[in-house]
């Protein structure tokens, strides 16, 4: 693992079954850099997302990550406490379906507060204000902050949890298809808003989609992965202007077609 | 002193399994240890976990006192100390400072407490997180992880809708730094009290079968935010019949025209600041 690697994993295998879900899977990812892991449904780019963030063990292969001060954990050997501390601060997770991840009987300032609470902030003034600021950053109003989430349309149900994970500043965001299952209206400005914040906070991101454009548009590196397989790797533009593997060619043109 | 059953009525192995739970639970202050609840001769709701707590510490010297709402001649406290006069022989008693033990539901005395008392508390619900979580091995694992942010999210929303954190009775608490915990449904008038008691504290769930302890001298907060401090409310009155002006009150109907009174909710206070000289405003149409 070079020196400022953010997060490394080497040779990473899951089988269920006879079902191999990741095989061999190499993968390094550099502070404020986006990766993005494409493929088919099935490939393993949810499993993969999910040992990565060490809320699934591998059956062999190792993640490592690198904290702040420059320390190396073994991510599936750190105690549970420790990486629960860490999915709470330095790391965020932003699902498909941010119902999973909201509280919708809870406000949306409760909800983006919740994990400055678990960090230990103790002032209702200041946490509101951090809410309400963040709540503007991800283009809500801010005199919706007391209303609850149920109110709210599938775009904005998404860019308020991404407020409420980018609430502790992580340096680390794994996404599973954040823009799946929205309006194509929506998604151009959800992605938009994800490439800017993202920039701007320099942020690192592992982004799972199937959507060769939404990699295009977000991603400074792509792997590609058929059947727990890594097939192909590197820079997006280079490996979506000259596929080499017959896998991403055949990916590439059926967008091309659609 | 019924001989027919064995001394506090439950069987020795029981009380020794109890107090092995106490032991544990005093060990971990604020921790909800799991134990064998038995059936009591009384119903769920009656107390049964404080019941069985006091079987299992009560020795025959002992000087027992019970009550219900800061009341020692309701019903439940009444059938309770019988209970314990049948089964145990100990005697009973009213007034807080001759008490060795004393049993309540919903209610701390307003007498500080002192090192050689035990104070036993009946305890509906043991879990605090009960009504923001539903599944219990996922409070479970908020307990093992000290992570109660959900908590005071809670109390977020609260100051959110009603510019205060809108609960009053059973206002949930930090141990010793370490474990969130359920009062049982004590006013959070009471909760000052928790903090450094003298006293040990133990609390009883029959139903939900836990026993958690606060042992003497022990840090015991409710939560708040900074610029929102616990306070510890009552009403804007003094007692009717004695003139308390420092302790909880409890709004009684006197008459059929409406007519209501604040009185102590602690008999034994207002009976001995009464018995000082002491007198309320409606002492006289209160006779
Ligand atoms: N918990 C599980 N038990 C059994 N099989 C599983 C489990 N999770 C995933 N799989 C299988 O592993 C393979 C990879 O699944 P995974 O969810 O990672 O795919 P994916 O690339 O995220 O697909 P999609 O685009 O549909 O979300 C699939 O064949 C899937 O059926
Ligand atoms: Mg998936």
């Amino acid at each position: 693992m070079s020196e400022d690697t953010l997060l490394s994993a080497s040779r990473l295998t899951l089988r269920f079954g006879a079902v191999p879900a990741l095989v061999e899977v190499d993968a390094e990812l550099w502070p404020g850099e986006v990766l993005a892991v494409v493929g088919e449904s099935g490939s393993g780019k949810t499993t993969l997302l999910n040992v990565l963030s060490g809320r699934l063990r591998p059956q062999s292969g190792v993640v490592w990550y690198r904290d702040p001060e420059g320390r190396l954990h073994d991510v599936h050997a750190m105690p549970l406490p420790a990486l629960r501390a860490l999915h709470r601060s330095d790391w965020g997770f932003v699902h498909q379906n941010p119902r999973e991840n909201l509280r919708l009987g809870v406000t949306a300032g409760g909800n983006v507060g919740e994990r400055l609470m678990a960090q230990g902030s103790r002032h209702y003034g200041r946490i509101r204000e951090e809410a309400i600021g963040w709540l503007r950053q991800v283009e809500i109003d801010a005199d919706r902050v007391d209303d609850l989430p149920r109110t709210f349309s599938g775009g904005m149900l998404q860019r308020l949890q991404i407020a409420r994970t980018l609430v502790t500043h992580p340096r680390l965001v794994f996404m599973d298809e954040p823009t799946g299952g929205l309006d194509v209206s929506v998604q151009a400005r959800l992605l938009d808003l994800i490439r800017s914040l993202v920039s701007r906070l320099g942020i690192a991101a592992v982004l799972v989609t199937h959507d060769l454009a939404v990699a295009r548009l977000l991603a400074h590196r792509i792997m590609v992965m058929q059947r727990g397989r890594v097939v192909e790797a590197g820079l997006t533009d280079q490996v979506l202007d000259d596929p080499r593997h017959e896998y991403t060619q055949l990916l590439v043109s059926s967008v091309l077609q659609a | 002193m019924n001989t027919g059953y064995n001394f506090a009525y439950l069987d020795e192995q029981t009380k020794r399994m109890v107090r092995r739970a106490i032991l544990k639970a005093v060990a971990i202050p604020g921790h909800q240890v799991p134990f064998g609840s038995r059936e009591m001769p009384l119903p769920y709701g009656w107390g049964t976990g404080g019941i069985q707590l006091t079987a299992s510490i009560i020795g025959p010297d002992d000087v027992l006192k019970v009550i219900d709402q800061g009341a020692d001649d309701t019903t439940n406290a009444v059938s309770i100390r019988r209970f314990f006069a049948r089964t145990a022989g100990v005697a009973p008693t009213t007034r807080t400072g001759d008490a060795s033990i004393i049993q309540t539901r919903h209610r701390i005395p307003e007498k500080p407490l002192r090192e050689d008392q035990i104070i036993v508390y009946q305890v509906p619900q043991p879990e605090p997180l009960s009504r923001l979580e539903p599944s219990r091995a996922e409070t479970r694992r908020m307990h093992a992880l000290s992570e109660y942010g959900l908590m005071h999210v809670k109390l977020y929303e609260d100051i959110t809708r009603f510019g205060h954190v809108a609960i009053s009775y059973d206002y949930p608490v930090m141990v010793n730094h370490r474990y969130l915990m359920a009062p049982s449904p004590i006013p959070a008038f009471d909760n000052p009290k928790l903090h450094m008691m003298p006293a040990l504290q133990l609390f009883g769930a029959g139903r939900e079968k836990r026993i958690y302890a606060v042992p003497p001298w022990t840090d015991v907060r409710s939560l708040d935010f900074d610029d929102h401090p616990f306070r510890a409310a009552r009403a804007p009155h003094s007692c009717g019949l004695c003139g308390a002006t420092d302790g909880y009150l409890d709004e009684v109907v006197v008459d059929d025209r409406g007519g209501r009174l604040f009185v102590c909710s602690d008999t034994d206070h207002c009976e001995t600041r009464r018995a000082a000289g002491h007198t309320g405003a409606d002492a006289l149409a209160a006779e």
